[in-house]
């Protein structure tokens, strides 16, 4: 299977569409760029380069998903922040049975209310997407970050 | 320095959490003084040669394994200039090099040789008097207990287990009673609070019944579940036990607006507890050990979350998620499920850090400001409940005395 001008711009559409609909915080809307069963994954660059499986957050499946999304709107106390994706370049390698594998870097920008921008997290997407004839969609999302430390909090989904 | 003026621990001065003179004397007295330290887990350092590098305190330290398989834990600090010379967070290394002279040293931080010593051409070198033994790495006293590493800068601090005394050395065991242990990774975060905040939020069973509302809503921890909040004799540590409500049906009062009746999850999975032998009838056991960690067993959820200061107002906050060497495929996969719940992003753990940047930014702009620890009144003691803030007037009772403030 190649990739092909239309897969790129297949990919490329869904990279800013997920974009901005974190930045807009549409996260209502956020579990619809997976698959039922997709794995969304956001873990540390120490941790996933040594191997070791604990991730900062690991939701297994679109009910998953949805849980944290009412966690992030209902149950956990937080202050308010924007939040801005910058992506770069998708490299894209085709899989198997319409599945593509995409790394893209990430460059997440926090604004909190009454502060400056500052820079949240750093890194890169290690992704799984199925593309067929309707739809885009992850089948595996793994957010891998540089920054040694979180500041202070994680909250929405990046 | 500021002076604290009344005998008593339930309303703490803003100033405990914001002067920089107040967290020098506790540098120095506390995290530098006769306080067991906790540095890491023994499964960090495998074998002969590999280390991490951690913190206690602001003084860099690397935990590492000699070679007869014993742990040391050497102050981060060449003898000659100073130098923090491991960079690296862990590693494997032949002996311990600072690149800048190339002084090197052994596992147990013995200088081993250092460069033209006895001169180049019969020009320079070292004085006759200068001696090897002399120049060693600054070696801390370690404890290790049940694979878990401990260590203090003043070698007249007496036993772990004297440190700990029987109520939290049980506490203890329970989690650590000599079986093998697995490392699942790591967790850090910088939190823009002073890190007695920490320690006062595991001290603190008051909130997690309010402000989190899984553990209200999943009986989890719950202001009605049977508890017990026990202490060392000098009020420094602290273990908080607890029973899950195996049938939550109602709001625990109606005051709690956290509590939400129709909650459910899409995924149950998220809170698929499993009981495990070991707990006894407790669901839940937080241990605080002065100053610098929290023992966390939540259902099937272990940790151990050390606190590094960085200044008064600010700490490092790092998670070391762990197993034991007999959980099968389907525990540890529990175990990583349910670290969601924990960590800079949990659902019952993200909050606590931004409640703690938020009580330090009420803290600094009013120095005359004092808490109200009163819940439950104004003494200390052993409780059969949580409906208490007794916990955390006893820590200040010993950091009053420490600090002779």
């Amino acid at each position: 299977m190649t990739v092909t001008t239309a897969v790129r711009e297949r990919l490329a559409d869904l990279y800013a569409a997920y974009a901005s609909c974190l930045d807009d915080g549409r996260f209502g809307e956020w579990p619809e760029f997976f698959t039922e069963d997709a794995w969304y994954r956001v873990v540390p660059r120490e941790n996933y380069d040594q191997g070791l499986p604990l991730s900062t957050l690991s939701l297994k499946g679109k009910a998953m998903l949805k849980d944290r999304i009412y966690g992030i709107e209902s149950t956990i106390f937080h202050a308010p922040y924007y939040q801005r994706h910058i992506l770069g370049p998708l490299q894209i390698s085709a899989g198997a049975d319409g599945v593509f594998d995409v790394r893209c870097n990430f460059l997440v920008v926090r604004t909190k209310r009454d502060m400056m921008a500052e820079i949240f997290s750093v890194g890169y997407y290690v992704d799984k997407v199925k593309v067929n004839e309707t739809t885009t969609l992850f089948t595996t999302k793994i957010c891998v970050f540089d920054n040694d430390l979180i500041p202070n909090s994680l909250i929405y989904p990046i | 320095m500021s002076a604290w003026d009344d005998t008593g621990t339930s309303r703490i001065p803003a100033w405990v959490y914001t002067d920089p003179l107040v967290y020098q004397r506790e540098l120095e007295r506390i995290f530098y003084g006769p306080h067991w330290s906790y540095v890491g887990l023994a499964i960090e350092v495998p074998d002969t040669g590999c280390f991490k590098r951690t913190a206690i305190g602001e003084r860099s330290v690397i935990m590492i394994r000699n070679r007869k398989g014993e742990i040391n834990v050497l102050e981060n600090r060449c003898a000659h200039r100073a130098m923090r010379f491991c960079q690296e967070r862990a590693g494997k290394v032949k002996s311990l090099v600072c690149p800048y002279h190339q002084w090197n040293y052994n596992y147990d931080g013995k200088l081993l040789g250092v460069p033209f010593r006895n001169g180049v051409k019969g020009n320079g070198g070292m004085p006759e008097d200068f001696q090897l033994e002399d120049h060693g790495l600054n070696k801390l006293k370690v404890a290790v207990r049940n694979g878990v590493v401990f260590a203090c800068f003043d070698h007249d601090v007496e036993p772990l287990e004297d440190y700990l005394g029987p109520d939290i050395l049980s506490s203890f065991d329970r989690t650590f009673d000599g079986r093998e242990l697995v490392l699942h990774g790591y967790s850090r975060q910088r939190i823009p609070g002073n890190w007695k905040l920490m320690m006062e939020n595991i001290k603190d069973p008051y909130h997690p019944g309010l402000l989190h509302t899984w553990f209200v809503t999943f009986g989890l921890w719950r202001a009605d579940n049977e508890s017990r909040l026990r202490m060392d004799a000098h009020f420094r540590h602290a273990a908080m036990i607890s029973r899950r409500a195996e049938q939550v049906t109602a709001n625990v009062d109606t005051m709690v607006t956290s509590f939400r009746q129709d909650m459910q999850l899409n995924e149950p999975l998220l809170l698929d507890i499993v009981h495990e032998d070991w707990w006894g009838n407790d669901t839940v056991c937080m241990t605080t050990v002065f100053p610098n960690v929290i023992f966390q067993q939540q259902v099937n959820s272990l940790s151990t979350r050390q606190i590094i200061p960085q200044g008064p107002d600010s700490f490092d906050f790092v998670w070391t998620h762990f197993g034991f060497a007999d959980d099968d495929a389907e525990m540890t996969e529990r175990r990583l499920r349910q670290a969601n719940l924990f960590g800079p992003a949990g659902f019952v753990s993200a909050d606590d850090g931004e409640v703690i940047e938020f009580s330090q930014e009420g803290f600094e702009q009013d120095q005359a400001f004092r808490t109200m620890c009163e819940l439950d009144g104004t003494g200390v003691g052993q409780t059969e409940h949580m409906v208490t803030e007794t916990l955390i007037r006893g820590m200040y009772q010993y950091w009053r005395k420490v600090m002779e403030l």
